[in-house]
């Protein structure tokens, strides 16, 4: 006997490709028929997905910290909340749909949808991002196609069919909420190129941000974070201690929203430290502060086994004890980028610097930044509003929180910026959107102008809708239908027929 | 010059004049005597370009031949593939592809049995004919009037006599024709004990897609069963979920004794065709398994690429693409039918399987012209020129469909004008 081939004896094309061009094709249905529908059942879709993203709210919290290790569970319920309920109760009353009336500038715009919306949500924040860009999307008459970050597949799949089922029983159409079941790099290189895209929001690494902005199609996509976080001599330590902390283990430090390095003036370090402590952190020894360094920054890169883990299992893998710490501060002396714990780190460790004065400190703050975090987040705590200006003015950021913790604050849930889970980082941060992603980001809106001049009067379009035109008049003058299948007739049945068909003729061109 | 490497003409007049003389004069003078020029060069996804170079949709899609398009890149590079390793296949042999194919195509035919291919429509019919006649020992076969089954010995004798007369093919005494929608009269011929099948194509395509009643349907398969008759379904335009579902028979809630695959399972790309049928009428094979042989038939690379058809069709999201061109023309159509309805009569829909009717005993000769001119091609019904075949693919996207009706509206004016000087004969 010969011995047996057991190697695969043909080869076949991949499914995957093949499959996406006609998620897209769905999606176009869907969406050129969802475009069509009121202001009303808009909202009702957006609330029913908004209420069965929040009755599983805590669901996707356990299944998230399950399935990807990251964070915790308490601290995933609120942001799952905040973006299901919390997002509609924001923007649940506005209207993305109706014409926009100005008689002062003689315009109508209408909302006019992106089309077909191609979003890649993080491992990070899996199921709040999902949450978020699909009512956004879905607020704005958008259908989107979703391919999660493959570490939290399997809940984002499970959320996003939740809230596929959920609109579609609103009145949404079939399709305009998919997922990608298994995300791979050629397959969401396949989507992200595709000319069937009409807008793709990215939330990720830089690596999926420059792909997305590489890919010639219409791209949102937002920069990392690395948040310094100036406390000067006005502030009340003691708060700010506790919001420092508070955020910094929110999630364990997951979002891109997280403060990276405090730069305390000298005056007060040693008081806030005090704080610090007492708000739970626990202040590194420097053997602890190079074990740290050693264990989250070994190979260059951060280290990814450590992203939003506890304080206390760090510390743990450091080699040293945190019991019960919730967040480790890491006192450093060198506040510049080749400092690696002055860098984003997503997990409750916090670099902690002195600065003598606050001109040391906006330097210092720039020094953060200057490696990553371009265009996203920086942190005071002050009382003085002229330094808040200067700081505002002189840090590469796009939001400066004031007196609050960062995670949550400049994520838009603690402060009255757009809530959001993903932050636009603008131009310093690669990105086309310097705010926080909104509703507006996935729409235009088509203009109707009149002439300014005042011999031109204004229309009045109040009360009219897409559909108040009449249709077209059907036309009166038919021909009468030949008998049916006149074939089967006899010929008497033809002759007649003829008969009747010519004087009919006649008549016509007579007429 | 129209160079093709090994073979070249040096303009459309000279092709034309060739083709005349050594290929087929009444097809030449016909279709350019309609004003229609086309010579299909270039074809990718449901669009044809003529050797001139001018675009056309492709509403016609041979009768569901190129249901995924022209070329789709999933068949070709299937094909390909495919050929890397396989060719038509030895036809004595039990065969891995073969006997693939056969597997999935029953898992998607529940009731029937056994697969036995051949190469195009008219073989499978033939097959499905000769198990009909070994199943019931009985050698008569009713068909309906106007009905389509093929161009070969058997399939043709089913069909009108305009292709049996002309080459003494009709078998009066073998094959007898009923009107569609009666069953009074299928009963007349069942009854008198001598048949062995009745064929029909769940929706006659030739006829132009008069819709029978699933009480038609249902009556039709009673009154077999009643006399020991088979039932052939010839699904080769209503199978491969174009009315939706698998097949057309499963539409309409009915299940036949044989049913005949053919066209659409190709890809377009490598003939291959299918009677899929009952133990009882595939019996022969248990008797004699070379009893029909085909060399052609059931090719090895005609089945790598059906395998792939049939899995693409159950797709999720192919099935829901259906649905939504199915809706699309729906109302599309009712809306641009109710503007024009002194010209354009009536819409006879299940799925993607469309026959427009137009008001004129050849009105979708002059519609088939009128879009023409506009950029669609689509082809009006052979046994009843009011009506005209508007066959969309299953995968035809949202922008083309849009295309599409955008067109077809702005045909109709034209029309209009066409039918108004046209002369009103039957």
């Amino acid at each position: 006997m010969p011995e047996q081939d057991t190697s695969q004896r043909m080869q076949t094309p991949d499914v995957a490709a093949a499959r996406a061009g006609q998620m897209l094709n769905t999606a176009r249905w869907a969406a050129d028929r969802f475009s069509r529908m009121d202001a009303a059942t808009v909202r009702s879709v957006v609330k029913a997905m908004a209420d069965a993203g929040f009755a599983k709210a805590r669901h996707y919290a356990e299944w998230a910290v399950r399935e990807t290790g990251y964070g915790r569970v308490e601290h995933k319920v609120i942001k799952n909340e905040g973006c299901s309920r919390g997002i509609f109760e924001k923007y649940g009353h506005l209207d993305f749909v109706t014409p926009r009336i100005d008689h002062q500038t003689k315009t109508v715009d209408l909302p006019r949808p992106a089309g077909v919306v191609f979003a890649l949500t993080p491992v990070t924040n899996p199921v709040a991002t999902v949450y978020f860009k699909v009512l956004l999307a879905v607020m704005t008459r958008n259908a989107i196609v979703v391919s999660p970050h493959p570490g939290a597949r399997d809940v984002c799949a499970d959320a996003i069919r939740t809230l596929s089922i959920a609109a579609q029983s609103a009145g949404a159409p079939p399709g305009l909420i998919q997922v990608v079941e298994n995300p791979t790099i050629p397959l969401i290189d396949h989507f992200m190129t595709s000319q069937d895209v009409d807008l793709i929001v990215a939330t990720g690494g830089p690596a999926v941000v420059k792909a997305a902005y590489r890919s010639g199609n219409p791209a949102i996509g937002v920069g990392s974070g690395n948040a310094p976080v100036l406390v000067d001599d006005t502030c009340d330590l003691r708060r700010a201690a506790k919001y420092i902390v508070g955020s910094k283990s929110f999630d364990n430090s997951i979002l891109c929203t997280n403060e990276s390095t405090i730069l305390a003036f000298d005056s007060i370090a040693d008081a806030l430290l005090q704080h610090l402590k007492t708000a739970r952190a626990h202040i590194c020894r420097p053997d602890e502060v190079a074990a740290l360094r050693k264990l989250l920054f070994a190979d260059g890169g951060f280290n990814i086994k450590m992203i939003g883990k506890d304080a206390a299992i760090i510390a743990q893998a450091a080699g040293f004890r945190a019991q019960g710490a919730e967040i480790l501060v890491a006192p450093v002396d060198l506040i510049q980028p080749e400092e690696p714990l002055v860098r984003e780190k997503l997990c409750p460790v916090l670099a902690f610097g002195r600065v003598a004065d606050f001109n040391q400190g906006l330097a210092a703050a720039r020094s953060v930044m200057r490696k990553s975090g371009k265009g996203h987040s920086a942190v005071i705590h002050s009382t003085d509003e002229r330094r808040i200006l200067s700081y505002a003015n002189a840090v590469p950021a796009l939001r400066i929180v004031v007196n609050v913790g960062c995670s949550l604050g400049a994520a838009g849930f603690e402060t009255h910026l757009e809530p959001s889970m993903t932050i636009g980082t603008g131009f310093a941060g690669g990105s086309s959107v310097g705010a926080n992603l909104k509703p507006e980001n996935f729409i235009n809106l088509a203009r109707i102008a009149y002439n300014a001049s005042e011999a031109e009067p204004f229309g009045v379009f109040e009360g009219l809708s897409r559909d108040t035109l009449p249709p077209p008049a059907p036309r009166v003058h038919a021909f009468p239908e030949p008998a049916t299948s006149h074939q089967a007739h006899g010929t008497a049945v033809r002759a007649e027929l003829r008969k009747l068909i010519q004087e009919e003729l006649k008549a016509i061109l007579a007429a | 010059m129209f160079d093709y490497g090994s073979f070249s003409f040096r303009d459309k007049e000279e092709l034309y004049a060739k083709a005349r003389e050594f290929w087929n004069p009444g097809k030449v003078d016909f279709w350019r005597g309609q004003g229609i020029d086309l010579v299909i060069d270039r074809r990718e996804g449901y669009y044809l370009y003529d050797i001139a170079g001018r675009r056309l949709i492709d509403l016609h899609i041979n009768g569901g031949t190129f249901n995924f398009g022209h070329r789709h890149p999933e068949l070709v590079e299937t094909l390909k593939l495919a050929l890397d390793h396989f060719d038509i296949g030895n036809h004595w042999f039990p065969s891995a592809a073969r006997t693939a194919l056969a597997e999935e195509f029953i898992k998607v035919s529940p009731g029937m049995d056994f697969c036995v291919f051949g190469a195009g429509g008219a073989e499978a019919v033939e097959l499905a004919i000769k198990s009909a006649r070994y199943a019931t020992k009985r050698r008569r076969i009713v068909s309906i009037i106007k009905g389509y089954h093929g161009h070969s010995g058997l399939s043709v004798a089913t069909g009108d006599d305009r292709f049996s007369k002309i080459f003494l093919a009709d078998r009066p005494e073998e094959f007898a024709q009923v009107p569609f929608r009666d069953l009074a009269a299928l009963e007349a011929e069942l009854k008198k004990g001598d048949v062995a099948a009745f064929i029909i194509e769940t929706i006659p395509a030739t006829y132009g897609f008069p819709m029978p009643s699933p009480e038609y349907l249902e009556g039709c398969v009673d009154l077999c069963r009643k006399y020991d008759v088979m039932y052939i379904a010839d699904e080769v335009q209503t199978g491969l979920m174009r009315t939706g579902h698998m097949w057309g028979w499963q539409a309409y809630g009915i299940k036949p004794d044989i049913f005949v695959s053919a066209k659409g399972i190709s890809g377009g790309l490598y003939p291959i065709s299918v009677a899929c049928m009952t133990e009882r009428c595939a019996a022969w094979q248990r008797e004699d398994g070379a009893a029909h042989i085909t060399t052609a038939g059931g090719s090895e690379l005609g089945c790598v690429v059906g395998i792939k058809v049939l899995e693409m069709l159950q797709r999720p999201e192919v099935v829901a693409n259906v649905h939504a061109v199915a809706q699309f023309f729906a109302e599309g159509l009712a809306e641009i039918q109710n503007q024009n309805s002194d010209i354009f009569g009536g819409i006879r829909q299940k799925g993607v399987i469309l026959g427009l009717e137009f008001n004129h005993p050849e009105g979708a000769v002059y519609a088939s012209r009128a879009l023409y001119e506009k950029g669609v091609w689509a082809i009006f019904s052979s046994l009843d020129k009011r009506i005209l075949q508007f066959k969309p693919g299953v995968l035809l996207d949202a922008p083309l469909c849009q295309e599409i009706l955008d067109r077809f509206s702005a045909a109709m004016p034209l029309l209009r004008q066409k039918l108004a000087s046209a002369p009103r004969h039957a």
